[in-house]
């Protein structure tokens, strides 16, 4: 699955998920019951609002030193006998991967839950090749087996599904024949994912933080099934995005609070795992051989720009969980792996305006992705930047909007003009009014007026009567 | 106390009636009103499209149109915190930045003002009815008035306030978004009409008129029989 999902186009996947019905109970469900639930378990830690200025500041100071945090890392993993590639591009990193795998003669692969292989789109890389590739966490698992449907939450992949779809996919797809109920379900996954494991040549990874300061990797399950997946194969590669490394085991351990807090209103999930390069002598388990591929592909160009801040995203989809578009368009409406306002800002910083330009457009800028982003990522503000850089750089704006935007200047700069504009309006909109209210209005106001009625300009401004209430005339 | 009034473009066009309320209010409260008639709009429309430069004029045409007051009190959260917004968007200007700080420093929304400057609470306001009150998105969020509207309307005689159910949520306006994202604006404003219907209010109350001009031109046109006011109406009922 690469980053980018299906070739519809924007407004035909809006139309497709607005009649789901299904998915937006699910969506907002899934919304409502976790609002207060996160706002529940940040409180514990007390002062909330000082915990987003650490984790702003600990993801703020190692992107300002990420080249020296990234080679400390580097270091630290080769001290301990591991293998690091540095990826450019998502080419790179495949190709490392699949020489991996060659060389080890792979016939089969399991994986862990990551977001930068799916935007690398490795799996049909590494099935080119004769290897088998299964993903071991629940929902991707799910989504894996239905024919690769993409995943609609970074969390919770498979969240635009219920149970009795499960239930379907499972019995085309793995000979299933009981019932609906979860439990059930997870259980005959977990008979499924269990034999996988034990005969598997190579686990991979994706990564949640990266340790400079060890050399090690953390990565955050409720299911356990990232320490199968790095426990039994013999070769580990755990894949990261550039950005996703912190100083210490101190600067970690405070973003693993506000992640698993911040992702699914919890205090901790069940597993939180910490691993350092290839098993030691005497190590009961682990793997005998450790890669670490850690992928840039497009983010250094990020950088130093107007946007660096996306790039302190952790991964919790606080942002998703809050969101009023996301609530109601689903995941898919956004055509990208990564949905929601953290979507919106980071497809077209890492696909390009052409696939994803009416993404910055799909927020009313309510602030609320902003309010909850436990590193304080201004997500509304770069949603912004984006439709100055689409207007400005891009030249992309529809020529009705330059030219309404052009009289918005003159009509907003010069009193005389606006106070012409707002005289002669009543008297404009005439034709259209009806009472006090337009219901079919002309040029811009035929899309607010397809279901809403709009008000008709009063005849005597506000600024009329203020002169009159001045001299007293109000008052007869 | 002298208080200049930017009674924003949506006002002084549309809901005229926001406007005389929030003078009378004023008034009564022993300000006096000054009305700089050279006013036109925020520049908010222009900039949350992406047309900064556009905005840019409007922006500086009112730190000119409002450099003479001492306060500057507006019945909009959302416009207020555009005001607000003023110095990080003339960030490095050596001209404009400074001006942009000072009208950004005497700027307060109106029940923001009341009870933060005027240390008023209760300002003897009577209205008998059940009603729910509508917190905007710009106005809890960016300029981070929050209580205020509450203490203000806990004391108005007769009213029954009922908490809406989800109130954290965006109804759907955010300018321009209303109409370049139509469909997807008209769910969320459906979604918030439930609710409100649910607090079974008489009265919407809101202190923005983006959101009133959005929920309130739903509701009219589904025809229900809710009735909308901004929350200066409220307080100037007696």
């Amino acid at each position: 699955m690469p980053m980018k999902i299906g070739n519809q186009p924007f407004w035909e996947r809006v139309e497709t998920n607005l009649h789901n019905q299904f998915m937006r109970g699910a969506v907002a469900g899934m919304q409502d019951r976790g609002y207060e639930r996160r706002i529940g378990v940040t409180k514990e830690l007390g002062n909330w609002e000082e915990w987003r200025s650490l984790g702003e500041e600990i993801r703020q100071h190692t992107l300002e030193n990420l080249d020296y945090y990234l080679m400390q890392l580097s270091e630290n993993v080769a001290k301990r006998g591991g293998h690091v590639f540095f990826a450019k591009t998502a080419e790179e990193a495949n190709n490392y991967i699949r020489n991996v795998a060659m060389q080890k003669k792979a016939k089969k692969i399991v994986k862990s839950k990551s977001m930068v292989t799916e935007e690398i789109n490795l799996n049909p890389v590494l099935e080119a090749i004769g290897c088998e590739v299964i993903e071991t966490d629940l929902g991707e698992y799910i989504l894996q087996i239905d024919d690769h449907d993409p995943p609609s939450h970074i969390v919770g992949p498979a969240l635009h599904k219920n149970k009795e779809q499960i239930r379907d996919v499972f019995r085309r797809k793995l000979g299933y024949q009981k019932s609906e109920k979860p439990e059930e379900l997870a259980l005959h996954a977990r008979k499924m994912l269990r034999r996988e494991y034990l005969t598997a040549d190579i686990g991979i990874t994706g990564c949640n933080f990266a340790i400079a300061e060890s050399g090690s990797i953390t990565l955050v399950t409720n299911e356990g099934n990232a320490d199968l997946v790095t426990s039994l194969p013999k070769t580990q590669i755990t894949v990261m995005g550039m950005e996703r490394i912190v100083p210490t085991f101190e600067e970690m351990e405070v973003l693993v609070s506000m992640l698993t807090r911040s992702a699914v209103g919890q205090k901790l999930t069940s597993y939180i795992t910490v691993l350092t390069g290839p098993r030691d002598e005497g190590d009961a388990d682990g793997p005998e051989e450790f890669h670490l591929v850690i992928v840039d592909n497009g983010r250094s160009t990020i950088l130093g720009t107007e946007f660096q801040s996306v790039l302190q995203c952790i991964r919790c989809a606080a942002c998703v969980n809050v969101c009023p578009v996301y609530r109601h368009i689903g995941g898919h409406s956004y055509g990208s792996i990564y949905s929601g306002p953290i979507g919106a800002v980071l497809s077209p910083l890492l696909g390009g305006y052409d696939d994803y330009k009416e993404l910055p457009y799909a927020s009313s800028l309510c602030a609320a992705c902003t309010e909850v982003c436990p590193v304080k990522i201004p997500l509304h503000e770069l949603l912004l930047k984006h439709r100055q850089v689409i207007v400005e750089r891009e030249g992309k704006a529809p020529v009705a909007e330059k030219l309404a935007m052009k009289a918005f200047r003159l009509g907003t700069s010069s009193p005389f003009l606006y106070q012409f504009g707002s005289k002669v309006a009543p008297n404009a909109l005439a034709p259209f009014t009806s009472d006090d209210r337009i219901s079919k209005g002309p040029g811009p106001l035929k899309a607010w007026t397809e279901s809403r009625e709009f008000p008709a300009p009063n005849k005597e401004r506000f600024r009329d009567w203020f002169r009159k209430h001045q001299k007293g005339g109000d008052k007869q | 106390m002298k208080v200049s009034l930017f009674v924003t473009c949506l006002i002084d066009l549309f809901y005229t009636n926001a406007g005389k309320a929030t003078v009378e209010l004023l008034e009564r409260l022993g300000c006096e009103v000054d009305f700089p008639e050279a006013q036109t709009c925020c520049g908010q429309p222009a900039y949350n499209s992406g047309y900064a430069k556009e905005a840019k004029e409007a922006m500086k045409h009112m730190i000119r149109t409002f450099e003479h007051a001492d306060y500057v009190v507006t019945p909009s959260g959302s416009c207020a915190s555009m005001f607000k917004e003023y110095p990080h968007i003339f960030r490095g200007d050596p001209e404009w930045e400074p001006k942009a700080k000072a009208l950004a420093a005497k700027t307060y929304e109106l029940t923001q003002f009341l009870v933060d400057v005027l240390k008023v609470e209760d300002v003897g306001a009577k209205l008998e009815g059940r009603a729910t009150y509508h917190t905007s998105c710009h106005m809890t969020r960016l300029l981070g008035v929050k209580e205020a509207p509450f203490r203000l309307l806990k004391n108005v005689k007769g009213l029954e306030l009922v908490p809406l159910p989800n109130a954290h949520q965006c109804c759907g306006f955010g300018g321009t978004f209303s109409v370049k994202m139509g469909p997807i604006s008209e769910q969320m404003v459906d979604e918030k009409i439930e609710h409100i219907e649910e607090t079974q209010a008489d009265y919407l109350i809101g202190a923005d008129c983006g959101c009133l001009m959005n929920i309130g031109g739903r509701i009219k046109r589904q025809g229900k029989p809710i009735k909308i006011m901004h929350i200066a109406e409220v307080l100037n009922s007696r």
